[in-house]
């Protein structure tokens, strides 16, 4: 079956200060694909991605979400996409819990506290539902974001080096969510540098080196 | 494919409330984060207290004196402990990451700086309406001035959460972006500063309050309608 390209990047450049990071970068990403955003550090991976989900602007080019810049189509882009970055986004004073329930009201959207209860426990965090996110650990913490993106329904997840801080069965965790998201139809960019074991899924690769403005010299 | 078509249509349906939600989500969130850290909102009133107070101690005790210099006092001790509160109203945010999560919510940024600013104003500007009375006593001000000090604080405090919303969000992720925020942001805080102290002048010298009290209530419109689109700019800019 062909399946539309929802998004896409066209002559994506990115500048920081004085140096140009990369320069003419392009892809298209289709429904159930992972694009797996690869380089060195300081490369410009995070600031890609910032550029794909709209907090950033490109010195030129521009991100495309159904066929229209998501300049113009902000609302609509920002209703299917979810984005967990370096930070988390999650308030130390709050639980869990007050964690994931303002967050859905943030988008918009309505969370009762029993399917927000599920979704931590599904992610092992049963135990830490009523604790401030003070106490607990940083893989602790990286879980509930990760919740926070199960709960927000997007079509598109943008992570940044979602693996950081979590332990092997949270590995194992992510592995499984990102095959699931994608085997419903789901998108996916993200960097990491740790292997990721994904059978069966079609996964895409970028080098945001192989853009920068020396390689193509 | 399928999985994610259904929910999303029915969501269109209802903006106007999503977008309502989203603006109370964001006040009731900045409102609990202020429970849950008391310390942190208390200073400032305690500032405001220790900084009016101070004045009858160093000017001395004459009524005649301190009832002159009572609006001003006043008025200069709101808008410092105002400032004292404001840098960190981004700041806070930015450095976990739930800003730029805020800011991919498909609802506009404005009301996302709107929300803001009118969750400092809850949890900083209405205290400081509360214990002005009492301050007015000590500085033998008559009755009816300090309902005109009460009605101008009440007035002319949002604009100072407004304003001064503009000021931290361009000041954001600067290093040193307290005092620039205070030479940015003081300025502005001028015409609120004349009329705010100017009403209650008017009462004690008995020309009336009417004309000042007009003037800082525009003003109040006025902030309220423009500065949320300011901010909403300057974060985007600060974030970049």
């Amino acid at each position: 079956m062909d399946l539309p390209t929802l998004l896409s990047a066209h002559d994506l450049e990115c500048a920081r200060g004085e140096r140009t990071l990369f320069t003419g970068l392009g892809f298209g990403l289709e429904a159930g694909r992972l694009l797996l955003v690869q380089g060195g550090n300081g490369q410009g991976k995070t600031s890609l991605l910032r550029l794909l989900t709209g907090l950033a602007t490109p010195a030129a080019g521009e991100v495309r979400w159904r066929g229209e810049p998501i300049r113009r189509a902000r609302e609509r882009y920002h209703r299917e996409m979810a984005y967990v970055g370096h930070a988390n986004g999650i308030k130390e004073e709050f639980t869990p819990l007050e964690n994931l329930r303002l967050e859905a009201g943030l988008a918009g959207r309505a969370l009762d506290e029993a399917a927000a209860a599920q979704t931590l426990s599904g992610l092992g965090l049963a135990r830490c539902l009523d604790l401030p996110a003070r106490v607990l650990s940083f893989g602790q913490r990286r879980r509930v974001a990760l919740a926070a993106l199960l709960t927000a329904g997007a079509l598109l997840w943008i992570l940044d080096e979602p693996l950081t801080g979590l332990d092997v069965h949270g590995v194992a965790l992510v592995e499984e969510l990102l095959r699931d998201h994608l085997a419903a139809g789901g998108m996916v960019v993200m960097t990491t540098h740790q292997p990721l074991t994904l059978d069966g899924v079609q996964v895409q690769k970028i080098r945001v080196g192989d853009w920068a403005p020396a390689a193509r010299r | 494919m399928l999985r994610f078509a259904a929910p999303l249509e029915t969501r269109e349906e209802d903006a106007s409330s999503s977008s309502l939600r989203f603006l109370l989500t964001v006040i009731r969130r900045d409102l609990l984060l202020a429970a849950r850290r008391r310390g942190d909102w208390l200073t400032a009133q305690f500032f405001f207290v220790m900084v009016v107070s101070l004045f009858p101690l160093g000017v001395g005790p004459e009524p005649e004196l301190l009832r002159r210099i009572a609006p001003g006092v006043v008025w200069v001790a709101a808008t410092l402990a105002s400032l004292l509160s404001l840098t960190r109203l981004f700041a806070d945010d930015h450095r976990d990451g739930s800003l730029e999560q805020m800011l991919l919510s498909p609802e506009p940024a404005v009301l996302l700086t709107l929300g803001k600013a009118a969750a400092h104003w809850l949890i900083y500007g209405i205290p400081l309406l509360i214990v002005a009375p009492v301050l007015g006593i000590q500085f033998a001000l008559p009755w009816d001035a300090v309902g005109v000090l009460v009605l101008s604080l009440a007035l002319g405090t949002p604009i100072l959460s407004l304003l001064g919303a503009v000021g931290a969000a361009l000041t954001l992720g600067l290093r040193g972006g307290g005092v620039l925020l205070t030479l940015l942001i003081l300025p502005l805080y001028v015409p609120a500063l004349i009329f705010g102290a100017g009403a209650v002048d008017g009462v004690i010298s008995g020309t009336g309050a009417e004309a000042h009290l007009s003037l800082l209530g525009a003003f109040f419109v006025l902030s309220l309608i423009l500065t949320p689109w300011v901010s909403a700019a300057a974060l985007k800019v600060s974030l970049e």
